[in-house]
């Protein structure tokens, strides 16, 4: 068992957890944090290496460094790990936002407790993206979940306990939705009388799933996991959640979890049920559709930096799902680039919204202005920031959604062509349409918080980033701007899980 | 050809913007100031020393034996692959537009970086806050347009095109603590992303039926024998058209998707370029530093839309429609903009109003070029003209500049009578509005004539138009001369020093462009520039019947503006009250910014944002905690059930065992 790589994945954290455990000061704590997220991006890298290697050796199989373990046998319940380009890009995302964030809750209070539980929600994530087993996949989505009660309602600001309610139970509700899905595909996972089966490649081969069950567990999965990417109507839990919570959890969250929503669409509705995703996509691609614009009009009115930046997420991750529903190669290439970006470049607006937050101690941007003036760093670091979230060139938003948009567009000007209706077309162009309304409200916080005249004759007195901070933000901008300047690397590396031999879907249009 | 060179053309303003920007708060502001105007120095070299090659090593590269011009593709990396086609490759393309362009960008961007050691100081020497800042930006800008004239494919185009309009962003509002600079930054910023949304679906259009991006495949055929290199051809697009009508792509609105794919491409090239009706953000952009106003808001950036049209010329040919499209935008927007520049109090407004004006010109150029008058004529007149211009335009902003700097305001009324204290700025303004009202032998009467001769051959009202304009754009040019460096003089107030010409490093640029504009009009253009890059003899076309009514025009035109304005009268204000709503219309640019206000922020804002917004709030989210709130209520209603007093669960026991009893009852009855 602890021959195969992945399985480090769950065990540092969880020797973090020990060790944080057995911690007696902040400095401790402080130690194993940051030792323990450079040891995951360490792993992360290095599992990179070694996958690009036995790719490029010929390595075909859809996933690699497989492996797994009996955990129930009469459920035939595995712990059963495997990764594709998609899992290492995704874990290579989390282990950054680990590292990020550790340094931007240098000063927590609390920061046993709270590192206990943050580690914690690490390990169900990273434990997520490196399960194939639906089982253990949806245990180890439960134990990501969980943490975040308390982190919000401990740690929070603002309407905590509303906030941390409200998200815990709607992403609950979700789960259950999920669990649902998950049971249901279980009970059609082997086809007629064979063993069944939580293993997604082997219910990937099989295809077992019939079509009028799939009618019924594909939007049962893709609601499910939809509720964590913030697709409309589901998305409300957001902006409380994030306003609410601390600057840690907010970038873990945005960063990481969200993704997890992402992911699992793809990974498991989709994946396994290609048949009912490519006919009732229509509906998730019109709510999806709506995510991207709405979220992008709602953020343009809204005063508190927190809030903006949930709307700009519920619009983004929109992006994602909606890129996911084209079914299309590219697309779909440009929806896990996105995921990436979103992630990292979310996380660094947290991070600096927290630390604009510890400062000047309002979030309001009617009682801010000037902070380029103040603190030029941090300033300058939310321009970048910015810039990324708008799509300029260089930087990684734009590589994403040009990817989605060429995709999309692509696989909606077949569909018109071929007399499939024009939906994925009309939507593609209302899609597009958000760069424009990004850069309205990007711009429109950028000139009122960081530009224009100091509002508050106190924030004169504020101080720049210290060290801990800089690095936090610093890491983050140049994996945004590695993405951006060297965005073939990426898409070789998630490319060819899309390839038609291994994912079938593609073969239906 | 090596690659060393044109990849260092690129590389070195890249460099001195990570380079000034990282470390440029460690250094002293001179030392700055020095490295980037260096680096932009180097730069200056290495892009002459190509566009030299390019033009005169006569290479079979980039010339055949019958001196046809050709395109080399110098390098073209793959960048990022869609699919095996659809590629976004970084290259570097070498041809005579993008040659030209090389030149004009470094040289203008020299005279401004060096001329911004002088400008961005106070009257103390002190340098400005954020000075190398300004010069990280500068770079910035320079690398993304360099790298946007020489781009392989659209899509590069496209990502440089993003590109200018972030250094332009960032430029505009360089005076950050200013909130005027900031919304005028902002405005930039959004009116043109908004054009290049319409960029960015011609691209996606255009590339689904051609399944590529490259310049070469849309709008070039291979040389045969030679690498990377392309000769410019119809033959290409004419295929492109068949793909387009033999697909089962309907007519869309009227149009065919291929001119629906063009026109919304053009979109992106009106906004850069700042064509009505996206032209609102130009006048504002004249917040940032003068320089900048120069180098990226007259001379460079933005041109780039009518280099937009010009590099997909041989596809815009195949649309008659789409040229016709841009003819008239660019007719009516050259009117328009003549018009409210007689009115303008603010110096760089109205030279702000001027080159949307000019660029006008060359969009209508080009939209009159057709291979059958004189030879596409049009196009080689509105590369010459581009060229032109970006020289004499620098140079009135230039010299608006150094105008501003002695007086410190932008208002000519607090000029006046300078030509005693400023001959410097004085001379080399005088030619630079000489140049731009088409006077023999400044280099604008030429290219200005050609674009003319152009129109005149194309239709009789576009000729009519266009002279009108030319017309009118001497009037305000002069206008402008007159108030700023005639009339009385203003008194000086105790205490304070005369305005006098400026340090060397402002003067020295004034004066290099002075001698460009001056003699710019003898280059042998069509030699090097046309659109298939056949050689051109633009003599063969010259029509003295046209250049001498444009001549008599222009001449005419001065004259009155000597007469209204050399000394203070009562003319003009007669003038005014003769046609007060025409007047109070061109004053305020026809009340575009009031209606484009009431757009954005009556109805999207306030009609369409916040009312989403409050949707999301009360409907969503209050739908999310009614159920919250009823299942509270529920458990409220049942909770009494448990309430913990035994009499009560007796109670309930006892009328549950009865009515269990009478129910048993019944059914054996």
């Amino acid at each position: 068992m602890f021959s195969n790589i992945l399985i480090y994945f769950v065990v540092i954290p969880l020797l973090m957890l020990a060790g944080i455990a057995l911690c007696r000061n902040i400095r401790q704590i402080r130690a194993v944090a940051v030792v323990g997220s450079v040891a995951l991006i360490a792993l992360s890298v290095y599992l990179l290496v070694e996958y690009l290697g036995l790719r490029a050796a010929g390595e075909t199989a859809p996933m690699l460094y497989t492996g797994s373990w009996q955990w129930f046998g009469p459920l035939n319940i595995n712990l059963a790990v495997g990764v594709d380009g998609i899992s290492i890009a995704m874990l290579l995302l989390s282990s950054i936002i680990v590292f990020a964030g550790s340094f931007a809750s240098w000063t927590i209070a609390q920061p046993k407790e709270f590192f206990l539980w943050l580690i914690l929600l690490s390990t169900g994530v990273f434990g997520f993206f490196i399960s194939i087993d639906l089982f253990t996949m949806f245990m180890f989505y439960e134990v990501a979940l969980i943490p975040m009660y308390l982190l919000i309602g401990v740690w929070g600001s603002g309407n905590k306990n509303y906030s941390a309610m409200k998200l815990t139970l709607m992403l609950m509700g979700g789960s259950a939705f999920l669990m649902l899905g998950l049971i249901g595909i279980y009970y059609h996972s082997a086809p007629e009388g064979g063993t069944l089966t939580w293993n997604i490649l082997e219910i990937a081969e099989n295809a077992s799933i019939d079509r009028g069950w799939q009618y019924f567990l594909f939007p049962m999965t893709f609601v499910g996991f939809g509720v964590l990417g913030a697709m409309f109507p589901f998305h409300t839990w957001s902006p409380d959640g994030h306003a609410s919570a601390p600057t840690a959890v907010s970038m873990l969250h945005a960063g990481v979890l969200m993704k997890l929503g992402g992911y699992g669409c793809f990974r498991v509705a989709i994946f396994l049920m290609p048949e009912a995703a490519n006919e009732l996509a229509w509906i998730f691609l019109i709510l999806t559709g709506i995510s991207v614009v709405y979220g992008a009009f709602s953020a343009c009115v809204q005063t508190d930096l927190k809030y903006i930046n949930a709307y700009s997420s519920v619009s983004h991750c929109g992006l994602v799902l909606f890129a996911i529903l084209m079914l299309n190669t590219t697309a779909m290439t440009g929806a896990i680039m996105q995921m990436l970006s979103h992630g990292l470049m979310t996380a660094l607006f947290f991070a600096l919204i927290g630390m604009i937050y510890g400062r000047t101690h309002t979030r309001d941007i009617r009682q801010m202005g000037g902070l380029m003036r103040i603190m030029p760093y941090l300033a300058v670091c939310y321009v970048i920031a910015g810039m990324a979230s708008l799509g300029l060139p260089g930087l990684s938003g734009f590589v994403a959604e040009m990817t989605i948009f060429v995709g999309s567009f692509e696989q909606g000007m077949t569909d018109y062509l071929a007399g499939a209706g024009s939906l994925r077309l009309v939507f593609t162009i209302i899609a597009c349409c958000s760069i424009v309304i990004t850069a309205v409200y990007i711009l429109r916080v950028v000139g009122k918080l960081l530009f224009g005249p100091v509002q508050d004759k106190h924030h004169l007195e504020l101080t720049d980033a210290t060290w801990w901070e800089r690095l936090s933000t610093a890491t983050l901008i140049i994996c945004v701007a590695g993405i951006g300047c060297f965005p073939n690397f990426f898409n070789n590396l998630i490319n060819f899980t899309f390839s038609p031999e291994i994912f079938k879907v593609l073969g239906l249009n | 050809m090596d690659i060393t060179i044109p990849l260092l053309i690129l590389a070195i303003p890249l460099f001195m913007f990570i380079f000034l920007g990282l470390l440029g708060g460690k250094m002293t502001h001179k030392l700055a100031g020095t490295l980037g105007t260096l680096g932009m120095g180097v730069t200056l070299v290495l892009a002459y020393m190509t566009a030299f090659t390019y033009f005169f090593s006569g290479s079979a590269d980039f010339i055949t034996e019958a001196g046809d011009r050709l395109q080399y593709l110098v390098f073209n990396h793959t960048w990022l692959a869609f699919t095996k086609s659809l590629v976004i490759k970084l290259g570097f393309i070498l041809d005579p537009i993008s040659a030209m362009m090389l030149v004009v960008i470094t040289t203008i961007s020299f005279m401004v970086h060096l001329y911004s050691l002088g400008y961005m100081r106070d009257h103390h020497g002190v340098y400005e806050r954020g000075f190398q800042r300004f010069y990280a930006f500068l770079s910035l800008f320079s690398f993304s347009m360099l790298g946007l004239v020489v781009a392989t494919n659209i899509f590069q185009m496209y990502i440089f095109w993003e590109l200018v309009g972030a250094s332009s962003y960032l430029l505009i509002g360089f005076y950050y603590t200013k909130p005027s600079a900031v919304s005028a930054s902002k405005k930039a910023f959004i009116v043109t992303r908004f054009a290049d949304l319409g960029f960015l679906i011609g691209i996606l259009i255009l590339s689904y039926y051609t399944g590529t991006f490259d310049f070469t495949q849309l709008t070039s055929v291979p040389v045969e024998g030679l690498n990377d290199v392309y000769r410019v051809s119809t033959e290409t697009a004419d295929s492109i058209r068949n793909i387009f009508q033999n697909s089962a792509a309907p007519v869309f609105l009227g149009g065919s998707v291929l001119t629906w794919a063009l026109v919304l491409i053009f979109m992106g090239g009106m906004g850069k370029s700042a064509m009505l009706p996206l032209h609102i953000w130009l006048p504002d952009a004249m917040e940032g530093p003068t320089p900048v106003s120069a180098l990226i808001h007259a001379a460079t950036m933005v041109v780039a839309g009518v280099y937009l049209v010009a590099r997909l010329f041989p596809l815009y040919l195949m649309e008659e429609c789409a040229l016709e499209i841009i003819t008239v935008v660019g007719a009516l927007t050259a009117f328009y903009a003549a018009m409210v520049a007689c009115t303008q109090i603010d110096i760089k407004r109205v030279l702000a109003f001027s080159t949307i004006s000019q660029i006008a010109f060359m969009m209508v150029s080009l939209g009159v070029a057709r291979p059958e008058i004189h030879e596409g004529l049009g196009y080689m007149a509105s590369m010459f003209h581009l060229f032109t211009h970006a020289m004499f335009k620098a140079l009135l902003f230039l010299g608006a500049g150094a105008l501003i700097h002695a007086i410190g305001s932008n208002d000519y009324t607090a000029m006046h009578g300078l030509r005693k204290y400023m001959p410097v700025t004085h001379w080399t303004f005088l030619i630079g509005c000489l140049a731009i009202a088409g006077i023999i032998p400044f280099s604008g009467f030429f290219s200005k004539d050609e674009i003319l001769s152009a129109c005149a051959g194309y239709d009789w009202l576009a000729y009519a138009w266009m002279s009108m304009v030319a017309g009118l754009t001497a009037f305000y040019m002069f206008r402008l001369y007159y108030l700023i460096f005639w009339w009385k003089e203003h008194k000086i107030p105790e205490g304070h020093h005369a305005p006098h010409d400026q340090p060397w490093t402002m003067s020295l640029p004034l004066i290099i462009l002075a001698a460009v504009s001056c003699v710019a009009g003898f280059i042998p253009f069509g030699k090097l520039v046309s659109w298939n890059g056949e050689p051109y003899d633009f003599m063969a076309h010259f029509d003295w019947s046209v250049a001498g009514v444009s001549l008599t025009v222009a001449v005419l035109a001065i004259l009155l503006a000597t007469v209204m304005y050399r000394k203070e009268n009562s003319l003009p204000e007669k003038f005014r009250q003769a046609v007060p709503a025409l007047w109070r219309w061109c004053f305020h640019r026809f009340y575009w910014d009031e209606l484009y206000m009431f757009i954005t922020h009556k109805i999207i804002f306030n009609g369409v944002c916040r009312p989403i917004a409050w949707f999301d709030r009360h409907i969503i989210d209050g739908t999310m905690d009614s159920f919250a709130a009823i299942t509270n209520k529920a458990s409220e209603l049942i909770r009494p059930l448990q309430s913990g007093q035994i009499q009560y669960y007796v109670w309930v026991y006892l009328i549950g065992a009865l009515l269990l009893g009478v129910i048993t009852a019944l059914c054996l009855i």
